[in-house]
């Protein structure tokens, strides 16, 4: 009551103008990052440990990951980053169709990626290259090769987790999208999951060569 | 429940669901603060029960196995359920807004959404007690917590889901601190309260992902054994204390710095003077946060990690003593030729520094590793972590409770009890713990329900003072509890601060302030600001006053 002016309706009522609603939800975003970052950092961690452990292991163990596959992946996922950057160009030039048509392309790369993760893991499953004790292939001569298979589960999981993620908020965005919540004036959801997105994108451009494309 | 005749936050709406779906940063906190006293007096019993077991030695309530659940459980409850969340999600949440003169956190639903994220992780920590309790400690160290079948699970799961509510906060913080300052409010304006919660946050959101991913392996260990942490199975399990301690060692911070920024607080405000050093707190917060992270190793002295590694943990955890050092001579410096005064909150303070000094100081004896490796595992270290935890950050937190209590409910306290209740718990906490330092250096190890003859006298002390301090706490909480309903009414600025929630009405309006303040002043101008019958007035003025009357 005491705001004498008009204020739009996507403007929360503690904060004074736009320019900080949106600052502080970036500065959130990012801090938010920072930590995905170190909890990913972790899995880097276990992974440089048992590679410097067992480095003949893991040179051995890696050749059976599927360097066709893991490769198509990244290029799939870099793709996405693409068309989620041009989603929020779009919004920002007020372009709602165009913004739909982008969102909806990430989806469906994001989509891609997971299906060809899915025959990945189901072709490693059938030949029992599982982590620790449900292990059971032996076509690895060196020791403990479980624990190879144990850190690509763990962070290739993870991070599909992430994906799976996501697709969820990239979905929800597009709702919003098409209900006519974001104009170039305001279109701070998009910009955010934006970012989340080049992360999921980026954490794996570190896990594919230091899982598929060692030695 | 008050009959307060203005309008504030406690009586604006009314009804159950206005308070469980509130985005208000106040009626959060106070919903924190409902929670984390259950904790409290949870983790309380657990102490009393693990005390009144060591009175004599042999077995005589409970069982080794009980036993070793009922302090994995203290340890677990007091941890994550109490001390982490207590300082800055319960008073942290109430008075940061309030401190920087702004309507709320930056992320009001976030905030909301961490207490019930809090509230989740709560109740699988509950239900694991219920399922079996964990006998692991609460470190749930490798290769027993992967073997043992109590119900290790549901606890990790706890502390895992524990972690985000935590994490939140830490964002929601940083966020806050960095964009919603009042005008005026630079960085070095900002009451060190503020900073303390700053490089808390900063902690939390760096260390606990880490715990996170590390409790999270640890759960995956137990249901399919991925091998990484079983030697059997060519893994490390010393490697899960590396990671455990990577969060575990900053995360004593996390508890420690908000403590220590309330003390900051206190310390100006009762000394009626400003504080000394005032760059110097702020940068050695940061300093404590930056240090925190690299000493976790010294938790390692004696589980095979290199000599040379220990040797630079050790010397970087007497390096980490110094910023804390730095701290202690400035609040000294702060009461040197102050106008001091000796309310509630101000024993609390005496008392924090009393307490935590001692604390800090067998910190570094502890951090020596030719005296650690003598020590390690006995009653010495427990007495240690005991004066820095609950002398150090529970004594700060009564302080802190005290002092904002009649800005959160608008009423005041019986000075009276509060003074019995602080003489209780000051010396129920010393004879408490002062004994098992004795006992510790005499070789008494932790963790043991029973004992050699020659221990009992110190035991049986260590037992009494623990039914002093239960005593403490309970008047404590009768007083308190009697205030909110039957205390006189508080002034808005009951003890002369000049930070800006006292400049709102006791309790706050629901958006905190009628207008939007500006800090006019630096945070502790004692020297040229006074307050009067609730105004904040320039000495000089009343000065000009007087000479104009003679």
């Amino acid at each position: 009551m005491e705001h004498a002016e008009k204020k739009p309706s996507y403007l929360q009522h503690h904060f004074a103008d736009m320019e900080q609603q949106t600052d502080a939800a970036k500065l959130g975003m990012w801090v938010f990052l920072v930590t995905e970052v170190l909890l990913f950092g972790g899995l880097f961690g276990f992974y440089t440990f048992y590679r410097a452990w067992y480095p003949e292991m893991f040179m051995e163990a890696h050749k059976y990951l599927d360097v066709a596959m893991g490769t198509t992946n990244t290029f799939v996922l870099i793709t996405s980053s693409l068309t989620m950057a041009l989603a929020i160009r779009a919004m920002q030039l007020g372009k709602k169709k165009q913004t739909i048509a982008y969102l909806a392309g990430t989806l469906f790369f994001a989509g891609v990626f997971l299906v060809i993760k899915y025959f990945e893991y189901s072709h490693k499953i059938e030949l029992g290259m599982l982590p620790g004790k449900l292990y059971f292939f032996d076509g690895i001569q060196a020791a403990n090769p479980h624990i190879f298979f144990s850190v690509y589960f763990t962070m290739t999981g993870l991070h599909g987790i992430h994906v799976l993620i996501g697709m969820i908020i990239i979905g929800w965005v597009m709702v919003r999208t098409m209900r006519d919540d974001f104009s170039p004036e305001y279109y701070n959801p998009i910009e955010l999951t934006g970012l989340y997105w080049h992360l999921v994108d980026l954490i794996w451009i570190f896990l594919f060569p230091l899982l598929y494309l060692i030695g | 429940m008050s009959v307060a005749t203005t309008a504030n936050y406690l009586n604006e709406e009314k009804g159950l669901k206005s308070w469980l779906f509130t985005l208000d940063h106040k009626r959060i906190g106070m919903m924190y603060l409902f929670a984390v006293m259950i904790a409290f007096f949870l983790g309380g019993v657990f102490a009393i029960l693990i005390r009144l077991e060591l009175l004599n030695p042999g077995q005589d309530f409970f069982t080794a196995d009980t036993y070793n659940q009922l302090f994995t459980l203290h340890g677990a409850v007091m941890i994550f359920l109490f001390i982490i969340p207590a300082i800055p999600a319960a008073l942290g949440n109430f008075v940061l807004p309030l401190m920087l003169g702004a309507k709320d956190v930056a992320f009001p639903r976030l905030n909301l959404a961490s207490f019930y994220i809090y509230v989740v992780g709560a109740l699988f920590a509950l239900y694991s007690i219920v399922a079996g309790a964990v006998d692991t400690g609460w470190t749930f160290y490798t290769p027993y917590s992967t073997t043992t079948s109590t119900s290790v699970i549901s606890m990790t799961l706890g502390a895992f889901i524990l972690g985000f509510s935590s994490i939140f906060t830490g964002v929601n913080f940083i966020a806050t601190i960095h964009k919603l300052r009042a005008p005026g409010m630079t960085w070095f304006k900002m009451p060190l309260m503020v900073w303390a919660l700053y490089a808390t946050s900063i902690i939390q959101v760096l260390a606990t992902p880490v715990l996170g991913i590390t409790l999270l392996l640890l759960i995956i260990e137990r249901t399919i054994g991925i091998g990484i942490f079983d030697p059997a199975m060519g893994g490390d399990p010393v490697l899960f204390q590396h990671f455990f301690w990577f969060y575990s060692h900053p995360a004593v911070y996390i508890m420690i710095l908000p403590g220590m920024g309330i003390i900051s607080e206190l310390v100006t405000t009762f000394s009626k003077k400003k504080i000394f050093g005032y760059k110097l707190i702020a940068y050695s917060s940061l300093g404590i946060a930056l240090i925190s992270f690299l000493v976790w190793g010294h938790h390692m002295f004696t589980s095979g990690q290199s000599e040379f590694s220990s040797m630079v943990f050790s010397f970087l955890t007497f390096f980490v003593g110094i910023p804390s050092g730095i701290k202690m001579f400035n609040w000294l410096a702060t009461m040197y030729k102050g106008r001091i005064t000796f309310e509630a909150p101000m024993l609390y303070t005496i008392a924090f520094m009393f307490l935590f000094a001692i604390g800090g100081l067998t910190g570094i004896m502890l951090g020596a590793i030719s005296i650690d490796i003598h020590m390690h595992d006995t009653y010495f270290v427990v007495a240690h972590f005991h004066y820095t935890m609950m002398g150090g950050t529970v004594i700060a937190f009564l302080g802190g409770m005290h002092y904002w209590w009649p800005k959160i409910w608008g009423r005041m306290y019986s000075e009276k009890w509060a003074r019995v209740a602080w003489a209780l718990i000051f010396v129920g906490f010393n004879v408490t713990f002062f004994t098992q330092f004795f006992l510790g250096s005499q070789g008494m190890p932790r963790r043991y329900y029973n004992y050699l003859d020659q221990y009992q006298p110190l035991h049986m002390y260590s037992t009494y003072g623990s039914w002093m301090l239960g005593v403490g706490f309970l008047i404590m909480a009768y007083y308190l509890i009697y205030s909110i309903y039957k205390g006189p009414k508080a002034p808005n600025n009951p003890w002369g601060g000049l930070t800006m929630e006292w400049q709102t009405t006791s309790p706050p309006i629901q958006h905190n302030f009628e207008e939007q303040p500006v800090l006019e002043h630096e945070p502790y101008d004692y020297d040229t600001r006074m307050v009067v019958n609730d105004q904040l007035i320039k000495k000089e003025d009343v000065k000009e006053k007087e000479n104009i009357n003679v």
